[in-house]
């Protein structure tokens, strides 16, 4: 994923010459090496200073640029969480918080790294739009989108690298709307982020036990699809959420939010990471399987043995 | 498009800043609190940064930026708006009502206001980024900014004193409002190793100077005399309150409103004062 965003803001950036990038000392991976030797004016680190970086970033498009603040998402994020919602979006500059490896994909650097809450934080902050892409393809899409948005700040939450691609078979990715990347009628998966893979393991379970499953990328967190969430409960007789994230705050709190309010009578299972930090290490699976975030534990949980 | 050079007549500048203080006071009479104190502290910085500094064009726009760093201040930068035409009487008697558009910490959207600010330690990084924006203009814009001294205890203004310095960004032109006072005394006797301000500033790269902060021709001649290159500071040395005595160095005045009686003997000492 971060080799695409690179690849892809290097893109927008040969284009626009307002586009910034201000990073907090992170090895410049793929084509971010490429922006910062061709456009060295408009590639800033600031070191490990997270709080100039939104700062900066927030001057920059005060002045009419269009900046993007990159590093890993929890000091991207918390650190320096009272820039982003003062300077950023108090004020309502176009300006993109890239959370480079969100969730608990830097599994063995323990609790310091994970980014289980950044949903919940960001998403309660007003004017913030979230997106957050489940393969290298929306990453690439949510990119340009947030290159050449002007509605306020964004908050980009990325993985790592080596995420399979998952929406070839997808609808168009449209900002702020739900995109059906596999359509059934039975069961229907909502998910975003790198976690999204489940699901499609997820599904082809079911469908050897006999059911079609829809699976729908909630790229945009924020401001959530209504509509379509609402649809997908009136639709499907079971409606499952899978995501990477604290059970408060995130998709999973949201839709049954969605649906006490639409009186929905389809069942609903959620499955997050848990309101407790993970304190063992490992690879990024068993982080999450420390949650009970596994396709064997999910499919168990809801019937399929 | 204008700029006074070494043609600041400090006189007119005295008297520009006599009549702020005075306006503050009059406003100060409809509400029950404002900072006072913070905004006499840095009258004479800001007027200088408004009235000697910064070029204007024609149709009285500016190239250049001012940034209150420290937004508690605001109170001089409105009165000074009011009187340049961009905030309306209506505006500055509407201060702190439902009706108005201006409140107690300066807010983005209102004109002539560059950002909001308010919490501590955010100005310097945004200057800082407008800064690099401007780099990138054939006549770059310089960023004139107005911090509080007890906002130099934020690391994050540290954080912006090393990128400013590290991008050689010498469109910068701050000032920090050294009153040396806060809300539990002395800033020196509080946080003494803090002080000499002067070389910590240097030591991170910045051209600094350092003048009394309520000597408008001393402000003047410090920052067009600079050697440039780099950002520069301003240590001025302030009092809190200045102008009215029984204000100065007193915390209370950090945020209060002056009784009936306190308002007139203030506008004595105002009109006596030489």
């Amino acid at each position: 994923m971060r080799n695409m965003f690179a690849e892809a803001l290097y893109r927008e950036a040969t284009a626009n010459p307002n586009i910034y990038v201000v990073v907090a000392d992170i090895s410049p991976v793929g084509n971010m090496a490429k922006f910062s030797s061709e456009y060295p004016e408009r590639f800033i680190n600031v070191g490990v200073a997270e709080q100039s970086m939104i700062g900066i970033c927030a001057g920059l498009a005060l002045k009419g640029c269009q900046p993007f603040a990159y590093t890993i998402a929890t000091f991207s994020l918390y650190r320096p969480f009272e820039m982003v919602r003062d300077d950023l979006c108090y004020q309502n500059l176009p300006v993109t918080v890239v959370g480079m490896g969100a969730g608990v994909i830097y599994s063995d650097h323990g609790g310091t790294h994970h980014t289980m809450e950044d949903i919940a934080i960001a998403g309660a902050i007003p004017n913030m739009q979230i997106v957050a892409p489940c393969d290298p393809a929306e990453v690439a899409e949510a990119t340009h989108w947030c290159a050449r948005q002007k509605n306020g700040p964004v908050y980009l939450r990325l993985g790592k690298s080596g995420e399979p691609d998952l929406t070839k078979d997808g609808e168009p990715w449209v900002f702020g709307k739900l995109r059906c990347l596999r359509r059934g009628s039975d069961v229907c998966i909502l998910t975003y982020g790198v976690i999204s893979k489940m699901a499609f393991e997820l599904a082809d379970r079911f469908a050897a036990d006999g059911k079609s499953v829809s699976i729908f990328s909630c790229h945009t967190m924020k401001p959530l699809d209504r509509d379509g969430i609402i649809a997908a409960l009136q639709h499907h007789d079971h409606l499952i959420v899978i995501e990477e994230h604290v059970p408060q705050g995130g998709l999973a709190a949201q839709t049954k939010q969605l649906a006490w309010d639409v009186q929905a009578r389809c069942r609903i299972d959620t499955f997050t990471l848990q309101d407790r930090f993970i304190h063992n290490f490992g690879r990024y699976p068993d982080m999450l399987s420390a949650h009970g975030l596994s396709v064997a534990a999910i499919a168990q949980r809801v019937g399929l043995g | 498009m204008t700029r006074p050079d070494n043609n600041f007549d400090t006189q007119l500048a005295r008297g520009r800043c006599r009549r702020y203080r005075r306006r503050i006071l009059d406003i100060s009479q409809q509400v029950p609190a404002l900072h006072i104190g913070s905004a006499y502290s840095c009258t004479e910085i800001v007027d200088c940064f408004y009235h000697g500094l910064m070029r204007r064009d024609a149709d009285g726009s500016s190239p250049d930026t001012f940034l209150m760093s420290k937004g508690h201040g605001c109170m001089i930068q409105y009165v000074i708006l009011e009187e340049n035409g961009l905030l309306s009487r209506a505006d500055l008697d509407g201060y702190c009502t439902p009706e108005g558009q201006l409140g107690v910490h300066p807010d983005y959207g209102t004109p002539g206001i560059a950002a909001a600010t308010g919490s501590l330690g955010h100005g310097l990084s945004m200057a800082c980024g407008m800064a690099l924006a401007e780099r990138s203009r054939k006549d770059p814009g310089i960023i004139y900014a107005v911090l509080s001294d007890g906002e130099v205890q934020e690391g994050s203004t540290w954080e912006a004193v090393l990128m400013s310095s590290s991008l050689r960004l010498d469109n910068i032109v701050a000032a920090v409002d050294n009153n040396d006072l806060q809300s539990l005394g002395r800033t020196s006797v509080t946080h003494h190793s803090f002080y000499p301000l002067v070389d910590k500033f240097q030591a991170f790269g910045w051209e600094v100077a350092e003048v009394d902060g309520h000597d408008p021709a001393a402000i003047f001649d410090a920052v067009v005399n600079r050697r440039g290159g780099r950002p520069f500071m301003l240590v001025a040395k302030t009092t809190k309150g200045k102008g009215v005595s029984y204000m100065e160095n007193v915390p209370i005045w950090h945020y209060r409103s002056p009784n009936p009686d306190e308002y007139r003997r203030a506008i004595d000492e105002l009109e006596t004062a030489p």
